[in-house]
């Protein structure tokens, strides 16, 4: 697009005309004093200051034609790259699912397991996660660092119910009224809040300074209020409370027997005669509780893995694509066994590369004779290219399929004419032979195509100089017509190298196991692993590189001067 | 080409080398899609032809997977789709394609590197990172499994492809004719219509068929974006290669070659159409 610049339009533009009002003006201040000041234009104001008012008109009018399709493409389709960029990075299911968890780790030194704190606050997150059923997400969110913590949040969810049942049944036995819904809102709701006669009972409203002397209760039960109002859209004035909020009662008044001084009337007098009774409660301890679920509550791993995946941000997909992980003990390599994507990258590079030299070495014979051959001629054998090059993708790799396979045309062939033995047909499908001759066939005409175009520019005069002046037919080729086709070679390997990288269906459909590329692996992680951020830092990586190879395009080719046919 | 009269033998032997290897390399480029187009008419469920055929029994011959194509609502559902979807992506990408390619080739426009980098990355992205955004980001607003969404992420893929060709065509216009129609008084939706839009007619329709080929052929990111409902005819080929491979396929694939071959056509007569009236010789 650079010859649609500024400069090259034909015809005067605003620009022209405000540069002959400068000279104008110039010429009538430097001559005849009588003439000196601006050039006016018709309607009186000064010439240059109406020529800028049209100039910026019609840049107005340009960006309001190219708006719609600014807009258009940035929502459908940046946005997606930049959430896929997003992705690649964000972590914030850990701190969303566990935030008590996650503020009481932060002191954890990382020795051993964590103390009594840190099992308490992990019992009131896991509660409300799996009351709104987004503990077996984190789970999996975590398994893909370490293996069986999927399972482990998914039993500690079913069994997180039970916890506090203890203290709930001693409380009940205390005083009976403990079991009443009604009982707990009049103690901990503010005065004068009532759930409502609405569809949705209205938001629960805390009674001021409750949070302070009752604090785990207070947020217990304020949770329990929202999730029962939200999720289940119930009353909380219907609803016993869960049995941890017992458990955070009983923390609450162990450490503040003094906390009925806040209330008044039979509130006080209920949550004194607790307070007293309290010390004399049978207790358990929640590390125990755990450990007794799941003995991997007990193992210095996950509660690693969970530290070291508390932030909103990880490296850790990008470090997962690159064979690394991130473990409690810092940044260290996969196991030997589960080193992937290094192979699998280096794997598309070199199949890439691969495709890319039996290109050149198919494409510029034929390209060659293109550009020499008389035009009539050579319109007729380019329909030989673009034919292949208009016609389906999944229509060609349907070919391949069925002339590589075992009973295919290919091997019948073979046999026929006493190459290979009938009972010892060539394996060409699914493996990396499979996708290299697919693919290279898919991808010849834009070798082709870059050539021709590149060859057709070379004067044949100066081959023939050479041979005039004594080169021999080799020197001639090699030493003169060459190098300057050498543009031509350029821009056809980063187009192919770039469109074979990310290749996805060919390699999926005739490549097997062995000769699938890392698109695959993408395609893999999005639809069956759901790994979603380990897809999006492959992806990110993949783009990375394509970016950088189109920038070297740009710069040898220019992005415009893609041809189409 | 020729060859001169005082060619020496190893000369001549090397020329007739070098068009032998040039006719196997057309003949791999060619053979392959035109290997199908007889296998599609095969009597039997085989992949490769059968001594019938190659005898040429008018037997070992049928339409019967041509038949399969035209009854099984499978296939019928998928072309369906891809009928209901491709035009209306392309005509989203012609219409705005077309107008941003206009305010691009005007004198002065800002950032114009830019825009055109934004404009033209949809083509640039390999697909399988087009089709993972997508999916993730139309997951999040709703669109994901619409056919809203389908048509927009083709509409989006097919767009550089419209901007390209009608900005080449641009660049062929005399803008002096826009000026002439200004000073006889007309507006600018006027001029556009009635004299800047029939020049440029060969660019959009030809970008228009690229978007369109675009849309009807792509596979990756209707894979990701679309659900069940809006299984297109690539998709339907897809799952048929990849699980339970039927002839049908080749019946399918013939069809497609035929409608490339009438599409190829078309470009091709529009871009000597165009060059004509530019004043350069047809190439």
């Amino acid at each position: 697009m650079s010859n649609t610049g500024p400069d090259a339009i034909t015809g005067p533009t605003p620009d022209n005309a405000i540069r002959q009002a400068d000279i104008a003006e110039k010429e009538a201040a430097g001559g005849d004093a009588a003439h000196a000041g601006p050039v006016l234009a018709a309607d009186g104001t000064p010439l240059k200051q109406s020529l800028n008012r049209a100039l910026r008109r019609q840049k107005l009018r340009a960006l309001a034609l190219i708006a719609p399709l600014l807009v258009f493409i940035l929502v459908t389709f940046i946005a997606p790259i930049a959430d896929m960029l997003f992705r690649s990075v964000e972590n914030e299911i850990v701190e969303e699912t566990l935030p008590r968890t996650i503020k009481v780790l932060e002191d954890w030194d990382g020795q051993g397991v964590p103390g009594e704190p840190a099992f308490e606050a992990l019992a009131y997150d896991l509660m409300i996660a799996a009351e709104l059923k987004n503990h077996t997400r984190l789970g999996s969110r975590l398994n893909y660092e370490t293996t069986g913590v999927s399972s482990l949040f998914r039993k500690s969810g079913r069994r997180v119910d039970d916890i506090g049942e203890v203290y709930a049944d001693q409380f009940i036995a205390l005083d009976p009224a403990w079991e009443e819904p009604a009982t707990w809102i009049a103690l901990m709701a503010a005065p004068g809040w009532s759930a409502g006669e609405g569809e949705i009972p209205a938001a629960f409203e805390m009674r001021d300074g409750v949070a302070e002397v009752l604090p785990r209760t207070a947020d217990m039960y304020g949770a329990f209020a929202d999730v029962i109002r939200t999720e289940d859209e119930e009353s909380v004035a219907d609803e016993e409370p869960w049995n941890i909020v017992y458990e955070a009662l009983y923390r609450d008044l162990s450490e503040n027997p003094e906390a009925a001084i806040a209330f008044d009337g039979e509130n006080a007098a209920r949550l004194a005669a607790a307070a007293e009774a309290v010390p004399g409660f049978e207790t358990t301890t929640m590390s125990e509780i755990f450990i007794d679920i799941d003995k991997d509550w007990g193992s210095n791993n996950t509660w690693g893995t969970i530290e070291a995946f508390s932030s909103r941000y990880t490296s850790g997909y990008f470090l997962a694509s690159a064979d690394y992980q991130l473990t409690p003990d810092g940044i260290e390599r996969q196991p030997e066994d589960q080193q992937i994507y290094g192979l699998l990258f280096q794997r598309t590079l070199f199949m890439s590369m691969t495709i890319m030299i039996s290109c050149v070495l198919l494409g510029y014979p034929v390209a060659f004779l293109l550009s020499n051959l008389p035009m009539r001629t050579s319109n007729l054998l380019m329909i030989l290219v673009l034919l292949p090059f208009w016609t389906s993708l999944l229509v060609r790799t349907s070919a391949w399929k069925v002339l590589l396979q075992q009973q295919g045309v290919i091997n019948d062939i073979l046999v026929w004419i006493g190459l290979v033995a009938d009972d010892n047909r060539l394996e060409l499908i699914n493996n990396q032979t499979g996708t290299i001759i697919a693919m290279t066939h898919i991808l010849l005409p834009f070798m082709i195509l870059p050539l021709y175009s590149v060859m057709k520019t070379i004067p044949p005069s100066y081959v023939r100089a050479a041979k005039s002046l004594g080169a021999t037919d080799w020197t001639a080729f090699w030493r003169v017509y060459f190098p300057q086709s050498v543009p031509g070679i350029g821009a056809g390997c980063i187009l192919v190298f770039i469109l074979s990288i990310g290749y996805y269906i060919t390699p999926e459909l005739v490549g097997g196991t062995t000769g699938t590329f890392i698109s695959n692996r993408i395609a893999y992680h999005i639809s069956s692993s759901l790994n979603w951020g380990l897809a999006a830092a492959l992806g990110t990586i993949l783009l990375a590189v394509v970016l950088v190879l189109y920038w070297i395009y740009d710069r040898i080719v220019g992005i415009d001067n893609v041809s189409l046919g | 080409m020729g060859l001169p009269p005082y060619a020496t033998t190893g000369q001549k032997i090397w020329h007739y080398s070098y068009l032998v290897i040039c006719g196997l390399i057309f003949f791999f480029l060619i053979a392959p899609i035109l290997t199908i187009i007889p296998l599609s008419f095969n009597a039997e469920n085989f992949f490769t032809f059968t001594p019938g055929m190659l005898s040429f029994d008018p037997d070992a011959y049928s339409l019967k997977h041509y038949e399969d194509f035209f009854t099984n609502p499978n296939w019928q559902q998928a072309l369906w789709n891809s009928v209901k979807i491709a035009p209306v992506a392309t005509l989203l990408s012609v219409a705005l394609g077309t107008l941003a390619a206009v305010g691009l080739s005007q004198s002065h426009v800002p950032f114009r590197r830019a825009i055109m980098a934004i404009m033209i990355s949809p083509m640039i992205v390999p697909l399988i990172i087009s089709a993972a955004g997508m999916y993730f980001f139309y997951s999040r607003i709703g669109l994901q499994g619409t056919y809203l969404g389908v048509v927009l992420a083709h509409a989006a893929l097919g767009i550089p492809f419209v901007i390209i060709t009608v900005t080449a065509t641009l660049v062929g216009f005399d803008r002096s004719l826009t000026r002439a129609s200004a000073n006889m008084g007309a507006g600018p939706v006027r001029t556009f219509f009635r004299i800047q839009m029939p020049l440029i007619m060969p660019g959009v329709i030809s970008g228009g068929l690229f978007a369109f080929i675009t849309s009807f052929d792509e596979v990756v990111v209707v894979l990701f974006v679309g659900s069940a409902g809006q299984k297109t005819l690539p998709w339907q080929m897809f799952i048929g290669l990849r699980e339970q491979i039927s002839p049908t396929i080749l019946a399918v694939a013939t069809l497609l070659v035929v409608i490339s071959i009438g599409l190829l056509t078309t470009v091709e007569i529009l871009r000597r159409r165009s060059e004509r009236l530019r004043g350069m010789s047809p190439g």
